[in-house]
């Protein structure tokens, strides 16, 4: 039994007055939040260096417990090892051996391919990744799916910047603050992703279901046209995603669109890329300096 | 304390009384930012709500009706919903509570169980419907169903705990 609270303030006129105050401060205080949080619904960027901010300060404990949680989960890895401990290291010294004599062989194997390499200037091929990085931990008690990425505003990242995994894409940067930054990612309601089939190129739009799947629907309003199995990639459309990365397959049709699962598992990738956005600034930029340098034939 | 110093059977002291409250929820709001834990749906019960909730359910009257803006903001920045849901939705709740708790003069655990398990489920389905306007309802509610069901069978453990932490609180020397 809890004890039954003293909120009756008696004759006392003091008392009586700091009550009233406590319930006025209350109420105007919680449609003042109230206010705020229509505001922030409507403007969501004009809180969202205030609230980066605040995850500067649990990124490094995120950090830690990853890398500490990450070795945990090694553990049963490591008990399994000591059983077959005996054969194993036999086995291991011969392939040692083996590996080295590769070794030195594939040394010189690889100083000729990066002469050759460097030679045709292949080195540059892959601009558009801006910096790679993991993430760390995610909004899991709320509605929005926004992850943390291990970059900020140090590695060159701002909002508005594709981030994929190697599977396919996993989301765009929401905010970036000074080492950390906030993912919105593709399963959120509110990111909507312009996609294809890969298979005809059909257009659609991907809509986050905010519970790991994404709601499919067709630009054209013809009859139904995906089938289960279906690969969705992206479509370069409205100019923020870089064309043909792979977004979802198609679990099921539904009566305005499909049921699509996304290629790549936020929870599963290990290091993700952060992409230019793709604009028409960024596009000329690649292409132009690639083109240059092939037919200057330099590196 | 007193001029010969601490002594045996002295009440805690009034800094660890105030702190030890506030500390558990704004730690507790800001624990799912720090675990390793990449969601694809709200999986994580609303932790800092349910240590809110239980302190007053356990102190009614231990914090004024307003501790929902400060404990509230700071929620609001690591949950992920739009600033300003918690601080509208924690406060209306501190009201509730301060309300319920007049009407009902002796509250037993199961009164407890169903004020704390009736809030967390009206405060997770408001702030769903703030941070989504224009999604359908429906669904959205939905969404949130299983971890309003994880949570009102974890308030029990909750209620135990703040007890706990209640005991540390007011530990005498």
């Amino acid at each position: 039994m809890v004890r039954p609270a003293h909120r009756r303030p008696g004759q006392s006129r003091k008392a009586q007055y700091s009550l009233f105050a406590a319930y006025v401060i209350a109420i105007t205080g919680a449609l003042a939040g109230l206010l705020l949080a229509i505001l922030s619904v409507a403007d969501p960027v004009g809180f969202a260096a205030l609230r980066v901010a605040s995850q500067e300060i649990t990124a490094p404990i995120a950090r830690g417990t990853r890398s500490v949680i990450g070795s945990i989960s090694g553990v049963d890895d490591t008990v399994s090892a000591y059983v077959g401990a005996g054969s194993q290291n036999r086995r291991l010294r011969k392939e040692l051996a083996e590996a080295r004599r590769r070794l030195v062989a594939t040394s010189a194997l690889e100083e000729e391919n990066r002469q050759l390499k460097s030679l045709l200037g292949l080195q540059q091929t892959d601009r558009s990744a801006l910096a790679h990085g993991y993430l760390l931990t995610s909004t899991s008690t709320s509605s929005r799916r926004i992850a943390l990425l291990s970059l900020g505003r140090n590695r060159g990242v701002s909002a508005g910047q594709p981030v994929r995994g190697a599977d396919g894409l996993i989301g765009r940067v929401l905010t970036a603050g000074p080492s950390v930054s906030q993912v919105l990612l593709l399963t959120d309601v509110e990111n909507v992703v312009p996609v294809r089939r890969a298979r005809d190129g059909l257009p659609a739009l991907a809509t986050g279901r905010g519970n790991g799947d994404l709601d499919v629907r067709t630009l054209n309003i013809a009859n139904n046209p995906f089938k289960p199995g279906d690969i969705l990639v992206t479509s370069g459309t409205g100019g923020l995603y870089p064309p043909n990365i792979p977004v979802a397959i198609v679990v099921r049709r539904q009566d305005d669109g499909a049921l699509a699962r996304p290629l790549a598992d936020p929870a599963k990738v290990d290091a993700v890329a952060v992409l230019r956005p793709y604009t028409p600034d960024n596009i000329e930029a690649q292409a132009v300096p690639a083109q240059s340098s092939t037919a200057a034939g330099e590196p | 304390m007193n001029r010969h110093g601490q002594r045996i059977g002295e009440p805690a002291s009034r800094w660890r009384m105030q702190i030890v409250p506030i500390a558990t929820v704004m730690i507790a709001s800001a624990l799912p930012l720090m675990l390793p834990l990449v969601a694809s749906s709200p999986v994580l019960p609303p932790l800092g709500l349910l240590f809110f909730l239980s302190w007053q359910l356990l102190r009614t009257e231990m914090w004024p009706v307003w501790i929902g803006l400060p404990l509230g903001l700071w929620d609001d920045l690591f949950s992920g919903a739009p600033i300003g849901t918690a601080i509208a939705l924690w406060t209306a709740a501190s009201i509730a509570i301060a309300y319920l708790s007049q009407r009902i003069y002796w509250r037993g655990f199961l009164h407890d169980w169903a004020i704390g398990a009736l809030l967390v489920a009206a405060v997770q389905a408001l702030a769903v419907l703030i941070t989504f306007p224009h999604a359908p309802a429906g669904h959205m509610l939905g969404l949130v169903l299983p971890q309003i069901i994880i949570s009102v069978l974890l308030m029990p453990l909750f209620l135990r705990l703040t007890g706990k932490f209640d005991n540390f609180r007011l530990k005498r020397r």
